[in-house]
């Protein structure tokens, strides 16, 4: 199978091997074609967000206006803090030079003539290699100033980092946008939308790193080419992470459509000790989890997702085996989202307060039966009542897996038992992969 | 006690202004250069940073209290950030989280008495395939158990 966002090619975050394989050619082949034709072919390619909402990149670059004086932004969402996911770091390391391509055509798209890359804070060690990749691609005349005569051209764009440092949150748009401006990373009502009023009250668009990696080989090999690929209504590739309780965790490039049973037991080499599934979440922790029994023919992308109850999100898939603990485990992503939440809405705020602490009870063994009604009922007063979608993201985890698993939290609610969660430690080590190896 | 960048660093930030239509944005990167400097953000350093910005200091202290990557008191020579997260906790996690409070005898948020190690229980680090993982630092250490947690942490012992 063709990879178009992690290829198989020896050193290809090195610019020259990039250039070798045909690299920034795509730009080139941009650049003589009018901005409303790239945003018609990435339109009819079918390339939707890989940043947890699939919408339409194509659409969303239309939105931008046509007619302002003022300038334009592109930003580029590198924080990934969504649990499970660790796919955007791949590209930052292993193909970064695409990255800065795709970002070259999608700002000639929207007429931006300043990009920021965000990147989240902990990423010290990413950052320094995307920079590298800039440098380099800033020395050899694709950045900045020096492109009209690289390409001969009269767009030019320059690309800035703008590091994180910490906060989850600033993963969600508008939040990001005000991490970027200086200030606190607290997220905006919308409307206005970021293309309407974003950075600095410009129009402002803001993509994925996985999203924007996927544009060049659309322009070079034509957006028939991509939307043949996976299932139709949401071609292409997908990277997906699979963490947990696999065998061969790691991020794995695979045609969207591929089924979870396949990604699960023949890519990520199954799960150890051949013990049964007791949960998956599909795509990083605030998508609803799937019971063992309830992943028979589920495809991943994110039509079929819908349909099967929860969401393609980032692609990061967390499998559990049978002798996990999910109280815990749900106890622990209640206590990620009370942390994370900036505190503007009391709905989340406080409820995520109170499900951390309802959880926290049940997994003591002090909790009863009315828990769990509660756990819904809170999380039904977070969903649809908050001002960012970190309200949603606190509350699915919570009312789904109770409501799935309602046996298995009957069965735990009064009872303190000790189930082994955090056993794995030596039983696995030997096949764990090493990071370089991941791509392959 | 008194804060000032040194030159050098006044380089650096004048570097980093380049970067943004304004100087305000630039308070993220610019707190990162004093706390580097100043191994911790201290009120001068805070005060500092809002000059050198033209920002007013409560507006510098709103964005260092906001980020949890901000410290606003001294940590150790090797600050050891342990992922608790569900796919880490899945392979261990907090296996390795207990195993380190217990060596080192401090809890989250902890400083050990010569100064050299601090430890803070963090959130996802984007390790979940390599899980479980310690950030010693800037740097990840992945795919652990506790024989390696061993060595880390004896020959970062060592180096001094
Ligand atoms: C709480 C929260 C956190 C988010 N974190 C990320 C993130 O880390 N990376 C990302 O690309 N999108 C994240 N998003 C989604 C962004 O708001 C936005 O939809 C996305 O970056 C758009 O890019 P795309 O259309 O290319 O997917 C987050 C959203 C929310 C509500
Ligand atoms: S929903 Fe939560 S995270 Fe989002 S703005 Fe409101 S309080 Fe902040
Ligand atoms: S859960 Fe620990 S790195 Fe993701």
């Amino acid at each position: 199978m063709e990879k178009i966002v992690l290829p198989d090619i020896k050193d290809f975050h090195l610019i020259d091997v990039y250039v070798n394989n045909g690299g920034y050619s795509a730009a080139k082949k941009a650049f003589g074609q009018t901005p409303d034709d790239i945003i018609d072919q990435v339109k009819k390619s079918g390339l939707r967000g890989r940043g947890g909402a699939a919408f339409s990149a194509g659409l969303k670059w239309s939105f931008m206006p046509k007619t302002t004086d003022k300038p334009k932004y592109l930003c580029i969402n590198g924080d990934e803090s969504e649990p499970g996911s660790f796919k955007d770091r791949q590209i930052f390391e292993f193909n970064p030079h695409q990255l800065i391509e795709g970002i070259l055509i999608a700002a000639y798209a929207i007429h931006a003539k300043i990009t920021y890359v965000y990147i989240r804070g902990e990423y010290h060690k990413w950052v320094k290699l995307f920079q590298k990749a800039l440098d380099d691609a800033y020395a050899a005349g694709y950045v900045g100033d020096k492109m009209k005569d690289t390409f001969g051209t009269d767009f030019s764009v320059n690309i800035y980092v703008h590091k994180g440092a910490g906060a989850y949150i600033c993963g969600e748009e508008s939040s990001l946008m005000n991490s970027i401006e200086g200030k606190r990373g607290y997220p905006r009502v919308k409307p206005p939308f970021p293309a309407q009023n974003g950075l600095w009250g410009c129009p402002t668009t803001i993509n994925n790193v996985e999203t924007i990696t996927n544009v060049p080989p659309i322009i070079n090999k034509g957006w028939e080419w991509f939307s043949k690929i996976g299932e139709p209504k949401h071609p292409g590739t997908l990277l997906f992470g699979v963490s947990g309780h696999v065998n061969k965790p790691g991020v794995y490039e695979l045609p969207s459509g591929v089924l979870l049973t396949d990604l699960i037991y023949n890519i990520a080499g199954g799960v150890p000790g051949n013990k049964k599934i007791l949960c998956v979440i599909p795509g990083g922790s605030s998508m609803p989890p799937l019971r063992g029994d309830q992943l028979e023919g589920v495809k991943m992308d994110a039509e079929s997702l819908k349909a099967a109850g929860s969401s393609i999100g980032t692609g990061g898939v967390m499998v559990m085996d049978e002798d996990t603990d999910l109280v815990k485990v749900l106890a622990r992503i209640s206590k990620f989202y009370h942390h994370e939440s900036c505190g503007q809405c009391t709905p989340c705020r406080e409820g995520t307060g109170w499900l951390q602490k309802t959880l926290d009870r049940i997994a003591r063994g002090e909790g009863s039966t009315k828990d769990l009604d509660l756990l819904i009922s809170i999380a039904s007063n977070i969903e649809g009542n908050t001002i960012c979608a970190l309200g949603e993201a606190a509350a699915w985890p919570v009312r789904f897996t109770v409501t799935r698993f309602r046996d298995y939290f009957e069965a735990r609610v009064g009872k303190s038992v000790e189930l082994p969660v955090a056993n794995k430690v030596h039983s696995m080590r030997h096949t764990a992969i090493p990071l370089a190896e991941i791509k392959n | 006690m008194e804060f000032k960048f040194t030159e050098e660093n006044l380089k650096k930030i004048e570097e980093v202004l380049k970067k943004y239509p304004e100087k305000k944005p630039a308070v993220m990167p610019v707190l990162y250069i004093a706390q580097e400097q100043n191994g911790f953000i201290s009120g001068e350093a805070m005060a500092e940073v809002a000059s050198v910005l033209e920002m007013t200091k409560e507006d510098v202290l709103g964005v260092v209290t906001f980020y949890t990557m901000f410290h606003q008191k001294p940590v150790g020579k090797y600050h050891l950030q342990v992922c608790t997260n569900v796919s880490c906790m899945l392979r261990g996690g907090y296996r390795i989280y207990d195993y380190v409070r217990e060596k080192l005898k401090i809890e989250n948020g902890g400083l050990t008495e010569d100064n050299l190690f601090s430890l803070e229980e963090v959130e996802c680090m984007g390790s979940c395939g390599t899980a479980p993982m310690i950030a010693v630092n800037e740097d990840f250490y992945e795919n652990l158990d506790l024989e390696k947690v061993d060595q880390i942490l004896e020959s970062l012992k060592q180096k001094n």
